[in-house]
C-alpha cells in the first residue's frame, strides 16, 4: 500500500525553505538594514514565501514529467 | 444613522449573504454521506484552493496574529514561516493520501489509520484525540466572533447573542450543504478577508505615521527589541522558533479536517499544484502584521492584545468599514468553526460509532447521524464558549501538539513498508500523554524547546525503534483485517 517515492530534485526544492525559513533563523533575525521600509526579518520571510512558492512551482513540473513518463497522469 | 446602525447592517448583511451562498451551494444535489463530506470528490484547482484557504485563516489569523505583533512582537513571525512551509510538507503527502483515499473510499482521517494499518482501535483513538483537539479550537472561534461582532457593533450586538446566533445559521448551511457550503461560503469571506487586511495593513501606518518604513523606523526607535525574537517575551528565542515553526509546519495537515480536504480534489495534481500557490497567499498576513506593530505605539498599554486590531480599526476607520470587517471577520470564525463540526460529526459517526458500537449501520444512516452530531456539537461548543475560561491559548496548543503526534503513523504509512500497526499505536500514544504531561505541568517551552515538538521526537524514536524491532514479513502491513476493511468498504 506504499506510496510512490517523490523525486530526489523534488525533495531538494522542498529542504531549500526550510533551511531558508526555519534553521537559518539566527542568522537573519534583526532589524537592519530595513529593506523597502520593512525591518530585515520580516523583509526575508516575505521573500521567502515568494521563493518557496517558485520552488514548489518547479517541484510541481518535475513530478509532472516524471509521472507522464511513466505512463501515469497523476 | 448612527454610527452603531450602520456598521451592524453593514455586518448583518455580509453575515446574510455568505449564509444564503452556503445554503445554495448544495441545492440541486442528491446529499449523500460521499456528497456531504467529500463533495463527491469532484472538486478542482479553484474550490479546493478556496476550501484550504478558507481553512487556514481563521480568527487565529485575523485577531491572534495581530495580537502578538501587539503583545510579543518579533516571535509572531513564526506565523509567517508555518504556513508556507506546511504547503511545502502537503505537496509530498496530500496527492498520495488522495490517491490511497481514492482506491479504498476513504472519506476521514480515521478511515486512512483503519485501512493502512487494519485496527478499528487505533482508527477510533486517532478520532477520539481528533475530536479532542477540536474542541478548544472551535471554543476560540466563537470566542473571537462573540468579540469581533460585540466591537464591530459598537457593543450594540453582545458576545452570546452574536455567539447563538452564529452557531445557529452555521448548523444550518453544514447541515444542508455539507463541504460544498463551506468551500462557498469561504468564496464571500476570503474576498472580505483580503480586502479588509490590505486596507488595515496600509491604512493605519500611513494615517498615523505616513508610511509603513516610518512606522517601522518609529517603532524600532521607542522599543529596539520588540521587532527581533525574543520581543517582548523571555523565553521565545530562536530555539524556540526552529521548534515551534517545525511542529506547526509539520503538524498543520494532521488536524483532521485540513487531512480530509485532500480527499475532495478531483486529482493528486490538483494539490500539487495547490501547494505552490498556497504560500503567495499567506502574503495577507504581512499585512496583518503591520497593523498590529502599528497599534504597538498608536494605543500602548491595551490589557487584551487580542482586542487591539478591532480597537484600532474602530477609532481609525468610517463605521461602513467597521461593519465590513465585522461581517468578514464573523464569517472568519464561522468558516473555520462550521467545517471543525463537519469533521467532527463524521469522524463521531463513522469511525468510533459504527465500527465499536453498530456495525450494521448503513451510510445513509450514518449521514443522519453525522447531521444530528452537528447540532449536538454545535451545542456543546457553544456552552464551552459562553462558560469559556481564561486558558483557552493553552488549550489550543494542547489541541496542535495533540494532532501533530499522527505525523509519524502517516508519513511512515506512505513510504515505510516496515512500520508497524503496533509501533504506531505506542508512539502515538507515547506522544500524546508526553504533551499533556508537559503542557498541564507547564514545561513548555522545556528548556526553550516547545514541548509538542519534543513530544513529536519521542513518538518518532519510538515508531521506528518498535518497527525495526518487530521480525521482518511477520508483521505485514497487509493484515487479513486491512483487506477485510477494505472489502466492507467497497
Amino acid at each position: 500500500m506504499q506510496a510512490r517515492k517523490p523525486s530526489g530534485g523534488a525533495l531538494v526544492l522542498a529542504v531549500i525553505p526550510f533551511a531558508a525559513m526555519c534553521f537559518s533563523v539566527s542568522l537573519w533575525d534583526r532589524v537592519e538594514p530595513m529593506l523597502f521600509g520593512i525591518p530585515f526579518n520580516l523583509f526575508w520571510l516575505i521573500s521567502w514565501i515568494v521563493l518557496s512558492s517558485l520552488c514548489m512551482r518547479v517541484a510541481y513540473q518535475m513530478e509532472i514529467t516524471r509521472n507522464k513518463k511513466n505512463g501515469d497522469p497523476g | 444613522m448612527s454610527p452603531s446602525a450602520v456598521s451592524m447592517t453593514t455586518t448583518c448583511v455580509i453575515v446574510a449573504i455568505g449564509v444564503t451562498t452556503g445554503i445554495l451551494a448544495g441545492a440541486r444535489r442528491k446529499m449523500d454521506l460521499e456528497q456531504w463530506t467529500v463533495g463527491g470528490r469532484g472538486f478542482g484547482a479553484v474550490l479546493i484552493f478556496l476550501l484550504m484557504a478558507g481553512e487556514v485563516y481563521t480568527t487565529f489569523a485575523f485577531l491572534g496574529a495581530s495580537g502578538w505583533a501587539y503583545s510579543r512582537g518579533g516571535p509572531t513571525l513564526y506565523v509567517m514561516a508555518y504556513l508556507t512551509l506546511a504547503y511545502v510538507v502537503s505537496f509530498f503527502i496530500l496527492p498520495q493520501i488522495w490517491e490511497m483515499g481514492r482506491k479504498h473510499g476513504m472519506q476521514t482521517q480515521a478511515d486512512f489509520f483503519s485501512i493502512r494499518y487494519g485496527n478499528k482501535y487505533l482508527a477510533g483513538f486517532v478520532c477520539i484525540v481528533g475530536i479532542a483537539s477540536f474542541v478548544p479550537y472551535l471554543q476560540l472561534q466563537l470566542t473571537g466572533l462573540g468579540m469581533i461582532v460585540s466591537i464591530a457593533s459598537f457593543d450594540g450586538i453582545g458576545r452570546t447573542p452574536a455567539m447563538v446566533l452564529s452557531v445557529v445559521l452555521l448548523a444550518a448551511f453544514v447541515f444542508a450543504s455539507g463541504i460544498r457550503a463551506v468551500a462557498w461560503v469561504s468564496v464571500v469571506k476570503d474576498v472580505l478577508m483580503v480586502f479588509a487586511a490590505v486596507a488595515i495593513g496600509i491604512g493605519i501606518p500611513y494615517t498615523y505615521f505616513g508610511g509603513i518604513g516610518p512606522m517601522f523606523v518609529a517603532l524600532a526607535h521607542a522599543h529596539p527589541a520588540h521587532l527581533t525574537m525574543p520581543g517582548a517575551t523571555t523565553n521565545l528565542g530562536h530555539t524556540w522558533y526552529i521548534s515551534t515553526v517545525l511542529l506547526t509546519s509539520l503538524g498543520f495537515y494532521m488536524w483532521p479536517h485540513a487531512f480530509g480536504s485532500a480527499f475532495t480534489a478531483k486529482s493528486g495534481n490538483t494539490l500539487r499544484r495547490n501547494a505552490a500557490v498556497m504560500p503567495l497567499y499567506s502574503l495577507t498576513l504581512a499585512f496583518i502584521l503591520f497593523a498590529g506593530f502599528a497599534t504597538v505605539l498608536v494605543l500602548p498599554g491595551l490589557p487584551n492584545g487580542d482586542l487591539s486590531l478591532l480597537t484600532v480599526v474602530r477609532t481609525s476607520f468610517p463605521p461602513w468599514f467597521l461593519g465590513v470587517v465585522g461581517g468578514a471577520g464573523a464569517l472568519t470564525a464561522m468558516v473555520p468553526a462550521s467545517i471543525f463540526i463537519l469533521t467532527a460529526a463524521t469522524l463521531f459517526s463513522k469511525n468510533l460509532y459504527r465500527p465499536l458500537f453498530a456495525p450494521a449501520m448503513t451510510d445513509d444512516q450514518i449521514a443522519k447521524l453525522a447531521r444530528v452530531m452537528v447540532v449536538v456539537l454545535g451545542l456543546i461548543s457553544l456552552c464551552l464558549a459562553i462558560y469559556s475560561s481564561s486558558t483557552l491559548v493553552s488549550l489550543l496548543l494542547t489541541g496542535y501538539a495533540g494532532v501533530t503526534q499522527f505525523f509519524p503513523g502517516v508519513v511512515l504509512g506512505l513510504y515505510w513498508k516496515r512500520v508497524t500497526m503496533v509501533a504506531v499505536f505506542a508512539g502515538m500514544i507515547a506522544g500524546v500523554a508526553t504533551s499533556i504531561v508537559l503542557m498541564t505541568g507547564h514545561w513548555d517551552p522545556l528548556f526553550g524547546w516547545s514541548a509538542g515538538f519534543v513530544a513529536l521526537c519521542l513518538n518518532f524514536m519510538i515508531t521506528a525503534l518498535l518497527s525495526l524491532l518487530a521480525p521482518r514479513g511477520a508483521k505485514s502491513s497487509h493484515t487479513p483485517e486491512a483487506s477485510l476493511v477494505t472489502k466492507v468498504l467497497e
